[in-house]
């Protein structure tokens, strides 16, 4: 568990966190008193009128009290008027965009979370963000209904695939916070997860300078291919231990025979490599679905081409004769 | 009441509601609403037995954050499944078609239901639905989760259509129940028994039989619109075909949320009757507790949209849902301090069913007290859709409705069979229960607080302790309940010879014998007192007779 | 209370007398339609709001509706209605076998519904207006058209479902009537039926208007 937050809460950060921890643990207090109140009372009730020898004869004939019945609906019914008000307000706050913040574009799609920032870079599973700046996120999905949920930052808004939602947060503290689904989306759901990357506003923009199409000067194809795994998120649905997946594994994959859904067998050569990251659809191996998606502008060449090298690192076949 | 005092022995050899014919075709023909409620007994537990083994495979998987046992596939499926039987195969008839039709026309001195051919109708509707759903998940199975969420259930292979079938065809059951309970509790009640000298069980019946019939036509209709957007595209829901998503879940909830209060409406009339039974004191605020069951009935119409605050919704509809929800929380408080106030200046004992009752007013208090958190905006953005709702719901439904109809089956066990259960034992059962559930379920809150989603196969390592300490909680709830499962089948066939009255309750089912006779009554019952008049009138509880 | 001479065979034994069971049935039919309007009122839920977001589409798709057949079937519910109330008048009257003929009246007027309907949808399907995503018709503006015809087969199917099993129901009393069950003592079988087919037609009174007139 997170050792920097409360029993209940993670450490808030980001700008509203604190207000939406205040109304918790209004609620929360009030809660024990009337839990402690209603529990309490029936311990000492039971406590003091059980059952006696010599008391099992009629009982009290008090059956109805007015004034309670007025004072144990009206005082409730103000407290929760006074919660709605406060929950309402910080509610509002948290809708109303300011005039000042950065957009980006977020689009949720099975399973995997994909950021497009102002300047035309992207990056998949990790949000960069500057520190104490408002961020504006339009959001959309690409298939089924899923839930952009940061706890740390209290903020959840559901992502839908016919329009955009909208929220935003600023955060308040340099460091990385989770990023979940919260919206059922099938198979990937639990495995939809991303990072938050609060970072300062230099580093930030030097992130959008060199973003999305990360070349990796001084890094090996295989260095780069084994980065783009993770960070264009094929580990989500491609493992590299040989069990299958989602997808097919990694291992052994490149330079040995796959049958096709339409019965044709292929060698996984660079060339099948290279469709199946385009064009996924085009040639999808037997007994798996065509659900994986394009990465179309996602990918760099240098980054097809480390993908590549990492596949054969993966595999005791080294080489495969190219035939045309 | 006669004066000759009947030993238990007696009552044994009469002709009573389970020997006067014997066969299968005696039951599966019959007309009696007791032996109905019996039919709908056995069916509807042994979809609960189906729902919890689902459930404890699931906290089986939860134990570590990875896959353990089972398929990502298979886990989504297993949670689907088990809320879609548990909701619309277990809590919805659970009091109502059992309890409420056993005991329903005797508490107001009428010989059967309105329409006993109805009832019967009801029960093979309930046994159809049943089939189809078992059938479904042979057939290709459900992972949309019990709420079929649009796009993701209109687009993903299984047998979604012949689920949702299933579900719409146990709507008509429970349509069913309801027009009977509405008619029998109008037109049924015997000469001096005005609405106000009726049991507040049966003022909870009512209730829920008003939410029947307005609510659980809209899911029907509902659940034909999907059908018919998976089977033809019409484009209402599948933004593919040019409909909102969103759509859905408003038509959804407009039913599902009511469906919430037709789960625990009956439960709360069955506390009011163990709550004073078991203080052996009249009821205190009999009306308060009669007009808030009616009123919970109408508000529970206008809040669904609180399981949207998240979902895109406008923020003039989420101001309004947020209002009313927090409304229809009163009413409940307001039967909570009613009850809790008849124990003043009682003479309480601790059976079985008052331990039920107790425990009830522990984990519905929580129950209720969490969904505050809910109702308020600011706080639900954070809460909705993670491990908080599912505890909370646990703690209404289960820790609520559940308890109440432990504790109700317990109550009622001596009357609907003539023996009488192990007390020791029940005990025992009702304490593991009650430790059990909160074990499980109450790490369940803190989980969410810090953030853990629901629906989740894996997860973070550091949701590992809790989870850990939820799955066994699970195991101790599942003892508790082997135990009461193993107490009741017992006093089944073995127990000692229960007498007419051994709670000395007040109600007219306890004027007649246990097991009851076919007709209920011999001549038309007179009412002369209140169901709780525990002040006027001096009723001694039975003593058990001795085994046969 | 055991039964006795006096207590007629239709009266169920539950039941404290005849005006009690009469009592009860009415009451229960009652929530049971309106338990049918619920049901509808989800698909005029369905109608309201893509109505509201298409009104252009459903204003161009609704004119390929034919007001005359739509129309020709109103007057037919209608008059339907009224054999189904004369019937229960007869019966009312001890006259059973004009009771008959009405019932029977009604019925073959529905099957007139049915047919005009039948002619309806064949005519569309030939034009490809079909719901959903087997919708190939071009002729009319708009987005989705093929929502307009979801709309419009969801809704008058419904209720042609419903017409039919009024058609049952009311079969069924025709036969308990030549067996002699009903009298002026008691026909709650037929007034509920009737009370049904009441709904069936009021449904139709309001789907017409919505889908072939309102400009």
């Amino acid at each position: 568990m997170d050792t920097t937050g409360t029993f209940w809460m993670p450490q808030g950060a980001s700008s509203i966190a604190g207000e939406v921890d205040a109304l918790f643990y209004f609620i929360f207090w009030a809660s024990v008193f009337f839990f402690l109140l209603v529990v309490g009372l029936s311990i000492y009730f039971i406590i003091k009128y059980r059952r006696r020898e010599g008391r099992e004869e009629a009982t009290s004939h008090v059956d109805y009290n007015l004034k309670l019945e007025v004072i144990w609906t009206a005082i409730p019914i103000i407290l929760v008027v006074i919660v709605f008000f406060w929950g309402f307000n910080t509610y509002m706050k948290m809708q109303v965009v300011p005039r000042d913040a950065i957009e980006i574009k977020v689009t949720g799609r099975q399973w995997m979370w994909l950021f497009d920032y102002p300047n035309g870079s992207n990056s998949i599973n990790e949000l960069v963000v500057p520190v104490d700046q408002p961020v504006k996120l339009t959001m959309s999905s690409e298939d089924v209904i899923h839930s952009f949920y940061i706890p740390q930052f209290r903020i959840k808004q559901d992502v839908l695939p016919s329009r955009y939602t909208i929220t935003w947060f600023e955060a308040t503290n340099t460091g990385k916070y989770d990023l979940y689904c919260a919206e059922f989306c099938g198979k990937g759901h639990s495995e939809m997860l991303a990072t938050v990357k609060v970072v300062s506003q230099d580093q930030y923009a030097a992130f959008l300078e060199g973003a999305g199409m990360e070349g990796g000067e001084g890094m090996s194809l295989e260095q780069v291919g084994k980065q783009v795994y993770t960070s264009r998120a094929c580990n989500t649905c491609h493992s590299i231990d040989g069990s299958p997946n989602v997808g097919p594994t990694f291992k052994d994959a490149y330079g040995h025979e796959v049958e096709l859904s339409d019965g044709s067998t292929i060698t996984v050569d660079e060339n099948y490599i290279r469709e199946s990251i385009l064009e996924p659809k085009a040639k999808v191996v037997k007994g798996f679905q065509s659900v994986m998606p394009t990465f179309q502008g996602l990918v760099s060449e240098r980054q097809i081409d480390g993908v590549i090298a990492y596949l054969k690192s993966l595999s005791e076949v080294k080489e495969v004769e190219q035939s045309e | 009441m006669s004066t000759a005092t009947t030993t238990a022995a007696d009552t044994q050899d009469k002709v009573n509601y389970l020997n006067v014919s014997k066969g299968i075709k005696s039951w599966l023909f019959t007309l009696d609403h007791k032996r109905i409620g019996i039919l709908y007994l056995f069916s509807v537990m042994a979809m609960f037995l189906f729902g919890g083994i689902l459930a404890l495979s699931i906290r089986l998987e939860l134990l570590n954050p990875g896959a353990d046992m089972m398929t990502a596939d298979t886990y989504n499926q297993i949670f689907t499944l088990h809320g879609a039987i548990m909701i619309f195969l277990f809590i919805i008839p659970s009091v109502p078609a059992i309890l409420g039709n056993f005991v329903l026309p005797i508490q107001i001195g009428a010989k059967d239901v309105a329409f006993p051919r109805l009832n019967l109708a009801s029960w093979y509707v309930y046994i159809a639905g049943a089939g189809l759903a078992i059938y479904s998940i042979i057939a290709g199975s459900v992972d949309t989760g019990w709420t079929f969420y649009t796009p993701y259930s209109t687009q993903v292979g299984g047998a979604v259509i012949s689920m949702v079938l299933a579900v719409f065809i146990l709507g008509f059951s429970s349509i069913f129940t309801g027009i009977n309970f509405i008619a029998t509790i109008h037109r049924l009640r015997a000469p001096g028994m005005t609405w106000y000298k009726m049991p507040l069980f049966v003022w909870g019946l009512y209730a829920t039989a008003i939410i029947q019939v307005l609510a659980t036509p809209v899911l029907g209709i509902t659940l034909v619109l999907l059908i018919l957007e998976r089977a033809f595209g019409i484009g209402i829901f599948d933004p593919a075909m040019g409909g909102d998503p969103v759509l859905f879940q408003h038509f959804f909830w407009f039913y599902s949320h009511p469906a919430v209060y037709i789960m625990i409406l009956p439960g709360m009339g069955v506390i009011s009757e163990l709550i004073s039974t078991f203080s052996h004191r009249k009821i205190f605020g009999y009306k308060a507790i009669a007009y808030s069951s009616v009123a919970i009935a109408f508000l529970s119409f206008g809040v669904w949209g609180h399981h949207m605050f998240v979902s895109g919704q406008s923020q003039y509809a989420t101001l309004i849902f947020s209002f009313l929800t927090f409304l229809v929380a009163i009413p409940s408080g307001v039967k909570m301090f009613n009850w809790v106030s008849t124990m003043y200046k009682g003479s309480i004992t601790f059976e079985t069913p008052m331990l039920f009752t107790l425990t009830f007013f522990f984990t519905f208090a929580i129950g209720g007290l969490t969904g505050i958190f809910l109702g308020a905006t600011a706080t639900d953005v954070h809460l909705t859709d993670t491990y908080f709702i599912v505890a909370h719901f646990h703690y209404v439904m289960m820790g609520g409705t559940i308890m109440a109809f432990f504790g109700g089956l317990y109550y009622w066990w001596p009357k609907i069979w003539g023996r009488m259960y192990n007390e020791a034992w029940g005990r025992i059962s009702a304490l593991l229960v009650f430790l059990g559930f909160n074990l499980t379920f109450f790490p369940q809150f803190v989980a969410g607080t810090q953030g853990m989603p629901r629906r989740y196969f894996m997860y973070p390592d550091k949701y590992q302790m809790l989870n850990v300490v939820s799955t066994t909680g699970s195991w101790v709830l599942a003892l508790g309940l082997v135990i009461m499962a193993v107490v009741l089948i017992y006093a089944m066939g073995w127990g000692p010879k229960a007498p007419k009255n051994p709670w000395g309750a007040l109600t007219l089912e306890w004027k007649i014998d246990s097991p009851p006779p076919p007709h209920n009554f011999e001549e038309t019952p007179k009412v002369t007192h209140g169901p709780y008049d525990h002040d006027k009138v001096k009723v001694k509880p039975e003593k058990v007779g001795v085994p046969a | 209370m055991s039964h006795s001479a006096e207590s007629p065979a239709f009266l169920q034994h539950h039941f404290s007398d005849a005006e009690q069971q009469r009592e009860s049935a009415k009451l229960g039919m009652w929530v049971f339609l309106l338990t049918e309007i619920l049901l509808f009122g989800g698909l005029f839920g369905f109608y309201v709001f893509y109505r509201a977001w298409n009104p252009d589409m459903f204003y161009n798709a609704h004119v390929h509706l034919d007001r005359l057949l739509g129309g020709t079937n109103t007057v037919v519910l209608i008059i339907s209605s009224l054999t189904i109330a004369l019937a229960i008048r007869s019966i009312q009257l001890n006259k059973k076998k004009q009771s008959m003929y009405f019932l029977v009246a009604t019925i073959l007027l529905a099957a007139v519904f049915l047919v005009i309907k039948y002619f309806e949808y064949s005519h569309k399907f030939h034009l490809g207006m079909l719901p959903g995503k087997y919708y190939t018709y071009t002729g009319i503006e708009g987005m989705n058209p093929h929502i307009f015809f979801s709309v419009y087969f969801s809704m008058t199917g419904l209720h042609g479902l419903h017409v039919i099993f009024g058609m049952l129901a009311i079969g069924w009393v025709v036969w308990r009537t030549k067996k002699d069950e009903f009298s002026s003592e008691y026909y709650t079988p037929v007034e509920m039926v009737g009370l049904y087919w009441h709904l069936v037609d009021i449904i139709w009174i309001f789907l017409f208007p919505l889908l072939y007139l309102i400009g």
